[in-house]
């Protein structure tokens, strides 16, 4: 017992350091703008900077898009899996795999040639980038965002939920929105988040659809000209991406102990 | 005219026939069950009833009107899930007011048909909490309290007590006809707990492997079984390998011993005939004289003390029978190896 949790403490602290360490050490560069002191002036001039927060905006509000239209899509697909169509579970989980596996490079340009031309000209306009680009993203966070549904889906009796309401006189419209989606609420907000957390430091898509209007490509562009915001600003988006990890596991944990004693709501 | 009304259905998986040309007429306020083994077909055909499957061939008319085709919303009737299927994000009175909700009805009306219902199941006191802080049998009475709240035509429950332990499933099943009879309403209920359909049932309904035993009262079922199946599904039956068969003179030998069985029309035996008698048709003792009354002597194999009855098992020179009798305080129990004469009337006893 004892040397089982030695050993297990050591690689647990390997692990760390490994994980911990590039962290320290960059934190600790982007502190060090001005020769022989400690200061966070890198910082301030990552969030002096306009276009900081015009691309940062720009970035969550496409990704506000993409969750939408994702949820959208993928909630009923995956109802539809579940109670109709589970032979075809294989095949629309291997598409929605298929983003993993496709380099992105690959995957934006074929994008760019398809809806660039005839019947779409998508790229003719700034609204169509838009389209576009959240379009590419829906896709791209596909993996996250079916596995995550597909979970919440398997903790409800779907098929027998589904018969209930519709013995009781509902639609379909009306078992969705009323039995279906809140059912899921849980699940949703993990995609959400994960989905969020991609999107907005997405640096490959959004450099070629629409370029330095948003977050990732901003932040590139920093890395490469200034010496200590490059780090500082990899501080930032990390710490960002972390804030949202926290919400997933905070709404996980309330779920659990909902499920396991009977608390209050 | 029948209320409700299955003809010929039928229902067909790849190449299985699951259901086979099942015929079944019920008349309104009345409760019927479909009893037999696990994959007879029982759901299949419950769910056919509900608009969840579609025949193959067949079709069911309900109050004079062909629903056969007719989507499961547009039905009206209650349905009552193994699993409760309550919707967990809503509380109890909103699962309740959730069929009354799609029909359209005022806020006000739809509050007093919840509380209505809550206190015909006798939870009044929880409208506000959410199933998943009731336990199993509350969870399955709101439930009930849900499909009954829209006044459907027929009410449809498929197992509905199998998941609950043993003492709420008694104390349910008695709730549920209590209700059913109250509110007279016609009642269709799958089990394969022979004890529930019996308690419960106007008229039982035995499958077996897609098609129809028997369809009769509990009673008719239970002593008068139309078929080999029957006799040994329902209840505890004895089957005595039998000879020198004289169909004429409606005798035959088991185990040595002439019995007189009876005859009825419509109720040849098979190839291989063998006796067929209930453990409880047969007595200790000597008869009062009576020639009707047939007579095997053996002795005790095994004794079984199952409460309310004692089981013995006895050997009549190599063959076993199963004899029950009634238990009582001052019973001296019969003890292995003694020997002991059993009687039984011969309107006890047929061939299959
Ligand atoms: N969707 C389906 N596809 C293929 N076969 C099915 C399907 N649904 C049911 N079956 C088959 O039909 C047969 C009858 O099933 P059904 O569920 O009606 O039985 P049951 O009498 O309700 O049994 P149980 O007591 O176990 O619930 C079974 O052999 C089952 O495997
Ligand atoms: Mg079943």
């Amino acid at each position: 017992m004892k040397r089982g949790s030695f050993w297990s403490w050591l690689w647990v602290a390997i692990g760390g350091l490994y994980f911990f360490l590039p962290l320290l050490s960059t934190f600790d560069f982007s502190l060090r703008a001005k020769k022989g002191i400690l200061t966070f002036v890198a910082y301030e001039n990552i969030f002096k900077d306009p276009q900081f927060w015009s691309t940062i905006r720009f970035s969550l509000v496409i990704a506000l898009f993409t969750v939408f239209f994702s949820i959208l899509l993928v909630v009923p697909t995956v109802y539809w899996i579940r109670l109709r169509l589970p032979q075809l579970r294989m095949l629309v989980e291997f598409i929605s795999m298929l983003s993993y596996v496709i380099p992105a490079i690959v995957l934006v340009f074929g994008l760019i040639r398809v809806f660039s031309g005839s019947p779409f000209y998508l790229t003719n306009s700034y609204f169509g980038t838009y389209v576009l680009l959240v379009a590419a993203y829906v896709v791209l966070t596909l993996p996250f965002s079916f596995r995550a549904i597909d979970t919440g889906m398997s903790a409800i009796d779907v098929r027998s939920l589904t018969e209930a309401a519709q013995s009781l006189g509902a639609g379909w419209g009306t078992i969705l929105f009323r039995v279906i989606f809140p059912n899921l609420k849980v699940a949703i907000l993990s995609s959400v988040f994960l989905t969020l957390a991609t999107v907005i430091g997405e640096y490959t898509m959004a450099s070629f659809i629409i370029g330095l209007k948003s977050f990732g490509p901003y932040m590139s562009l920093v890395g490469q000209n200034k010496t200590y915001e490059s780090s500082s600003i990899t501080i930032i988006s990390f710490l960002m991406t972390w804030a949202l990890m926290m919400v997933i596991q905070l709404f996980n944990r309330t779920k659990a102990n909902n499920g396991t004693h009977s608390g209050g709501r | 005219m029948a209320f409700i009304e299955l003809s010929n259905l039928s229902k067909v998986y790849g190449t299985t026939t699951v259901v086979e040309n099942v015929n079944l007429s019920a008349e309104k306020g009345e409760f019927i069950s479909f009893l037999g083994p696990s994959g007879c077909g029982k759901t299949t055909t419950l769910r056919m009833v509900a608009g969840f499957e579609l025949p193959n061939t067949g079709n069911i008319v309900l109050d004079g009107t062909d629903i056969t085709n007719l989507s499961p919303r547009d039905r009206n009737i209650g349905m009552v899930f193994q699993s409760y299927a309550l919707f967990p994000n809503m509380t109890i009175g909103q699962n309740i007011g959730f069929g009354l909700q799609t029909r359209k009805l005022s806020k006000t009306e739809i509050k007093e048909k919840v509380a209505e219902m809550l206190a015909l199941v006798h939870l009044e006191s929880h409208i506000d909490k959410y199933p998943y802080q009731l336990s199993g049998g509350q969870q399955q009475r709101i439930a009930l309290a849900r499909a009954l709240a829209i006044n459907p035509a027929v009410l449809l429950l498929d197992e509905p007590l199998s998941a609950l332990d043993a003492k709420i499933r008694v104390e349910l099943r008695l709730e549920i006809r209590r209700i059913q009879q109250t509110m007279g309403i016609t009642t269709i209920y799958v089990t394969h707990d022979q004890e529930e359909a019996m308690l419960l049932s106007d008229r039982v309904m035995v499958m077996s492997q897609g098609h129809v035993e028997q369809i009769g009262s509990p009673s008719m079922i239970y002593n008068h079984p139309a078929t080999e199946f029957v006799a040994q599904f329902v209840g505890q039956l004895n089957l005595l390998p039998v000879s020198a068969v004289d169909l004429d003179a409606a005798t035959c030998t088991v185990a040595e011993q002439t019995v007189h069985f009876e005859t009825a029309a419509g109720r040849e035996p098979g190839e291989s005939p063998r006796l067929a008698i209930r453990p409880e048709e047969l007595h200790i003792g000597l008869p009062a004289t009576d020639e009707e009354v047939n007579v095997l002597r053996g002795e005790i194999a095994s004794v079984l003390f199952l409460g309310a009855i004692v089981r013995l098992r006895v050997r009549v020179n190599d063959v076993f029978i199963t004899a029950d009798i009634f238990n009582e305080r001052d019973l001296t129990f019969p003890r292995t190896g003694d020997e002991i004469v059993l009687n039984f009337s011969k309107h006890a006893c047929w061939l299959i």
